[in-house]
């Protein structure tokens, strides 16, 4: 399907260099945090010299240099885990079971684990650093006989849990917040500019986050902090020392004191994380710059009407199509060698291979909502979209591959290519072949039928989705929606796009049991209202690149295009454009896709997603008003149906 | 260098300026002796005694009840939600019987502090210690805002349709091909400094006021008139208030904003509500912000006596240090290769000339070394029947008319001599081959009236049209028939046509139509 040594190309000459460079920046950044931490955490008002001094001895020490070893050591492993689980198109749970089933995921659990492990080590080199009476784990104390045994240190104890409590937490919120979701702004800025302009927020984040993680530890460990500390005793053979009052007491846990030196060291562990979390993100989102044509025929897999319709890895898409956007505005010189002829030929190779991109991604788009409101509007309710697993039977299996960029190859297989099909299709009109034996069944999807009806291919309807209000006339012949989702089509979920690095949709035994089950009886009370809608949207990055990407260049084909290659596709780009249009008003007339979520100002967990479908839906009118403004009078000589004149015409008179 | 002298004297008392045509501005003795035109934007007055202005203030209303009988810690989150830390502190410090005294004497010593402290910030930065209301008076662009009827103005970019911003807080939304007109009201909608409409869009409309920014969505189609506000997102960022300049991005993508309060500049994305803070610590602030229309470049001025140029590819500025004071105004020519700009306490208008080279493909632009004096407007006495009338002054704002070739300067006067009232100049200019700067005369209102604020229609056919509101509470509109030079940037069909010439007064028909240079 898709040319592994390309993508493999892409990933060990950019991505691994980038995950690379970050995960050396954190460590360059570690020296400066931890002396910060340090000082910190040894601070005291009365005796402000003394803390400086103790500050430079303890920084010089062997352990000191031994836990920073270690301290590097957990940096670089998140920085791998980070790199590991990270996705450019989030994966969102529909409902609070399904959410379930995310943390129950195999995977997750070993991230969990894995966290839990890195954050008791650094809590153990917090520990050591704070010195004082958090050093060791066991302390000799003498007993009533004058023997000298060895006794638990619970105050060592408790921050080592407390590190564990926190790193796993981390990790837990990491997929409640979507923390592994890679968002990309929408101002381009220097790398030092952006961390510059971040750090403020994680300083804040890690310590609110930290607070909160303190709290609920504390509650945690008053209720069930004897089971660690009596097994630690059994199993290190120590005795539970009787001079002080243990920890897990009200009176052991008011140490204000301790409270904060556990608060200051889960600071210092998120802080560290954070930043390379959001190193990580800076340093993968940077702009890329793909060559538009290349003079060398072994070069031509780099450049991007190539690279554009790669699958893999997806942020190879998001990055090829945030340049185009970027090189349709920016860059005069990059916008003249995409309207070039070739030079044998003089074919628009460029601009057919990059619009025809586009417009099966709007297209694709476009499909997805029609059938999500096709089947709300047949059952009343939504369905809910979250893992896939339910309707991943052996005839749609192979079509989510082609749902992000269809190939010709992959034209007659099934339905859902169907559906996707590129729109500049110079093909003669074979879809209606596998198909017609089905017209007259009764489990026949509204949507197939209607596409599987001969269209003409000179009409500017053809290749594109046909109105909705033509669909809503046809009779729904069945009730149930497993009907629908087998026979019709399937609302293609993002998350069962497969993204570079992402579990392929195999949720754990229990999640795909609690799914089923979760119809009958859980449904109504565990259902996260929005959620559907903002699945639905969760890759709408690229539809919005793609918009920005095209409406610019046709903007300025207006004056730069010296051989007219826009002007051919000028009808099914307005036409693409004015479905998706009427698609998403309709999607928006839902109940719950118009409801703004409530924002997150402190969380490192970025909630771009949750807004791409009214950022989507902004930059649509955009574009189309920037074609019309362009062209002005002109668009009345393009061809196309009377409906979409109509809706231009309302462009054009800035009624939208 | 133009300066006053070359222009022609006013007009005398009682005389409005009606139009320009034939290059000649023309006077009339009353408004009503408007032109036929074939457009002609409705002609608005607000009487101040029309409006319904209300008195109320956020802080005193609590004063207004009873006397609290809550406890303590009611009484305390309370003051923490309303006035944050220093709240709380006075809260605790006032209720003497109810706390231990070394809690109250601990939390007033601490206020005490920080007042200090904050005394110290503005000794560094003055306009931090004006309350919002006068930050907004003293960095607006409307002359003497806080006495002003028409507080913000703005034409929609792309139709004949603008919004007025009224003192009385309500926007009112006027299109002369709809009957209805939208009276826009929300709760946080107080002290509007500025009103822009989204590019490339029918409804959306900025508005930045004293606590926050709100994007309203009026629909072009609804014949409401009285949009809920619903309608209006409100977009804030805590300690970005009041906000005193918006720009939209001529892409109509990103909204920026920006506070005196403020030294980050906000870069909004509107549909999704997020913002990303451009932080810059020098000049205490950011006043007034202006894209270049080819959305290559912003300015953006503070407080102090620097302003800054940032290019929007990669977000970087460049600082520009001024000698006297703030850079009070400024305005980009059409294709944004130039940048006037004026500077508070100095009487002439700079040039600031950018050359995008299209040769680095990075679209990096190299800048200017210096800013050269492009017209002086010193004052200057001129001899009419009337007597001798002193013009000339301070800039309050500039305005520059999409094609290019005028430009209108608001002169500031002096409030406290009777014959040097504000007065609009109006220059022709020329961009290209080389910049020119012409004078063309005085635009006057009816007597007693002074401009406050000022604006050119973006897209008017037959040359360019002023709209300018006047202290009385009306808005008049000064069209300048021309004949473009260059092309027309905005729409292939938008050839400029000259109005009908027979309809014109017969004395002004034999004029000549040839440019005559002044200077």
């Amino acid at each position: 399907m898709f040319s592994s040594e390309q993508s493999c190309w892409f990933i060990r000459k950019v991505i691994c260099w980038r995950a690379a460079a970050s995960i050396a920046w954190a460590v360059l950044l570690l020296p400066p945090s931890t002396a910060i931490f340090v000082f910190l955490s040894k601070f005291s008002v009365l005796h402000p010299i003394q803390t400086i001094s103790e500050c430079f001895s303890m920084l010089t020490s062997a352990t000191a240099i031994f836990s920073f070893i270690l301290l590097c050591g957990v940096i670089i492993m998140v920085g791998f885990l980070n790199f590991e689980y990270y996705t450019v198109i989030p994966t969102i749970a529909c409902s609070k079971i399904a959410l379930f089933g995310q943390l129950l995921h195999p995977r997750q659990l070993v991230n969990s684990l894995v966290h839990c492990i890195m954050g008791m080590i650094v809590a153990w080199c917090s520990a050591v650093t704070i010195g004082f009476r958090y050093e060791t784990l066991g302390h000799p104390c003498a007993q009533t006989d004058g023997y000298h045994q060895m006794c638990l240190n619970e105050y060592h104890l408790i921050l080592l849990l407390g590190g564990a409590f926190v790193g796993f937490s981390h990790s837990l919120l990491g997929v409640i917040h979507n923390m592994n979701y890679v968002s990309f702004h929408t101002v381009q800025q220097y790398k030092y500019l952006r961390f510059k302009g971040c750090l403020p927020l994680v300083v804040r984040c890690s310590a609110t986050q930290a607070l909160y993680s303190v709290r609920n530890f504390i509650v945690v460990y008053y209720f069930l902090g004897h089971i660690p500390r009596t097994w630690i005793c059994k199993t290190l053979n120590l005795h539970l020392g009787s001079s002080a009052h243990p920890l897990d007491s009200i009176a052991g846990l008011l140490d204000l004191s301790l409270l904060y030196h556990l608060w200051i060291s889960a600071t210092f562990l998120l802080f560290t994380w954070y930043i390379m979390l959001l190193l990580f993100r800076i340093f993968l989102t940077e702009g890329y710059s793909f060559p538009v044509q290349s003079s060398f025929t072994e070069d031509a897999d780099h450049c991007l009407p190539k690279v554009l319709t790669e699958k893999q890895p997806m942020l190879l898409k998001f990055l090829a199509l945030q340049d185009l956007a970027l090189l349709s505005q920016h860059s005069p010189l990059r916008r003249c060698e995409v309207f070039s002829l070739s030079q044998p030929g003089g074919h628009p190779h460029n601009w057919n291979a990059i619009s025809k991109e586009c417009l099966s991604l709007l297209a694709d788009l476009t499909q997805r909502l029609v059938a999500y409101h096709d089947t709300v509007a047949t059952n009343g309710r939504a369905k809910s979209l979250s893992s896939g697993s339910e309707r991943k039977t052996s005839s749609e299996t192979s079509g989510t591959e082609d749902f992000m960029s269809p190939r010709p190859t992959a034209f007659m297989k099934t339905p859902a290519s169907v559906f996707a099909r590129s729109i500049a299709g110079g093909q003669q009109s074979p879809l209606t072949a596998p198909f017609t034996p089905d017209l007259d069944s009764p489990f026949m999807s509204p949507a197939l039928r209607r596409l599987a009806a001969p269209v003409e291919q000179g009409s500017p309807w053809y290749g594109t989705v046909q109105s909705p209000h033509i669909m809503r006339r046809v009779p729904k012949l069945w009730s149930t929606s497993t009907d629908s989702q087998v026979n019709g089509s399937p609302p293609p979920s993002p998350a069962s796009v497969p993204s570079d690095k992402q579990e392929p949709s195999k949720p754990s035994f229990l999640a795909q049991f609690l799914q089923n089950r979760r119809e009958q009886v859980l449904k109504p009370c565990l259902k996260l209202p929005e959620a559907s809608s903002q699945a639905l949207f969760a890759d709408s990055q690229a539809h919005i690149w793609a918009l920005e990407g095209l409406s610019y260049l046709v903007q300025a084909s207006f004056s730069e295009d010296q051989f007219g290659v826009v002007q051919t596709t000028l009808p099914s780009i307005l036409s693409c454009m004015l479905v998706l249009q009427e698609a998403v008003d309709r999607h928006f007339k839902l109940p719950h896709a118009s409801s703004k979520p409530v924002r997150s100002t402190s969380s490192m967990g970025d909630s771009t997603y949750k807004t791409l479908r009214f950022a989507l839906r902004a930059t649509l009118k955009t574009a189309i008003y920037r074609i019309t403004t362009t062209f002005g009078d002109h668009l009345n000589a393009v061809q196309l149906s009377a409906e979409h004149q109509k809706r231009l015409q309302q462009f054009l008179e800035y009624k939208e | 260098m133009c300066s006053l002298a070359l222009f022609p004297p006013p007009l005398p008392y009682g005389q409005t300026t009606v139009c320009e045509s034939n290059n000649e501005l023309l006077s009339g003795s009353s408004t009503e002796d408007q032109l036929k035109q074939d457009f002609s934007p409705p002609s608005l007055s607000f009487p101040r005694e029309s409006l319904k202005l209300h008195s109320r203030t956020e802080n005193s209303s609590k004063a207004a009840f009873l006397d609290h009988s809550e406890t303590l810690w009611m009484r305390s989150a309370a003051a923490w939600r309303d006035g944050g830390l220093t709240g709380l502190l006075n809260e605790i410090t006032n209720s003497h019987p109810h706390v231990p005294k070394w809690l109250s004497m601990s939390s007033g010593c601490i206020l005490a502090l920080l007042r200090w402290v904050s005394s110290f910030h503005g000794s560094l930065f003055p306009h931090l210690t004006l309350s919002s209301e006068d930050m907004i008076a003293e960095f607006s662009q409307v002359l003497n805002w806080s006495d002003c009827v028409v507080r913000a103005f703005a034409w929609h970019p792309h139709t004949d349709k603008f919004a007025v911003a009224l003192l009385d807080d309500s926007i009112k939304i006027y299109n002369p091909k709809s009957a209805t007109t939208p009276t826009l009201k929300h709760r946080l909608q107080r002290n509007v400094a500025v009103v822009q409409w989204k590019p490339l869009c029918a409804s959306a409309l900025a508005v930045g006021c004293q606590n926050c920014l709100l994007v309203w969505h009026v629909d072009p189609c609804s014949l409401s008139t009285r949009p809920s506000a619903g309608c209006a997102h409100v977009l804030s960022h805590p300690g970005h208030a009041p906000v005193t300049s918006i720009a939209w991005s001529p892409s109509g993508s990103l909204l920026l904003s920006a506070s005196p309060m403020d030294t980050a500049m906000m870069v909004w994305d509107v549909a999704a509500e997020s913002c990303v803070p451009l932080q810059r610590v020098g000049g205490g602030g950011v006043t007034f912000l202006s894209w270049s229309p080819d959305g290559s470049h912003v300015l953006a001025s503070t407080p102090s006596a620097l302003f800054r140029v940032w290019e929007t590819r990669m977000w970087t500025c460049e600082r520009w240090p001024c000698i006297k004071g703030r850079c009070q105004s400024g305005c980009w020519s059409p294709d944004g290769s130039r940048l006037l700009f004026t500077v508070q306490g100095e009487t002439v208008i700079y040039a600031l000339t950018f050359t995008n080279t299209p040769a680095v493909p990075s679209g990096t632009s190299k800048g200017p070394h210096a800013a050269v004096v492009v017209a002086d407007l010193s004052e200057t006495t001129f001899n009419t029947p009337d007597g001798d009338i002193v013009v000339g002054g301070e800039i309050q704002s500039l305005a520059w008319d999409p094609r290019g070739e005028r430009l209108a300067v608001l002169l500031k006067g002096d409030p406290r001599a009777a014959d040097r009232s504000p007065i609009i100049a109006v220059f022709k200019t020329r961009v290209r081959p080389i910049f020119e700067l012409l004078p063309c005369g005085f635009v006057q209102g009816e007597p007693g009236a002074e401009p406050r604020l000022m604006q050119f229609h973006p897209n008017f056919r037959h040359g360019a049209l002023l709209t300018v509101c006047w202290s009385s509470g009306r808005i008049t509109h000064v069209p300048f028939y021309f004949l473009s030079a260059s092309i027309p940037r905005l729409g292939p069909s938008g050839s400029p046509t000259l109005p009908h010439v027979q309809e014109r007064p017969a004395d002004f028909a034999n004029q000549s139509l040839f440019t005559e240079l002044i200077s």
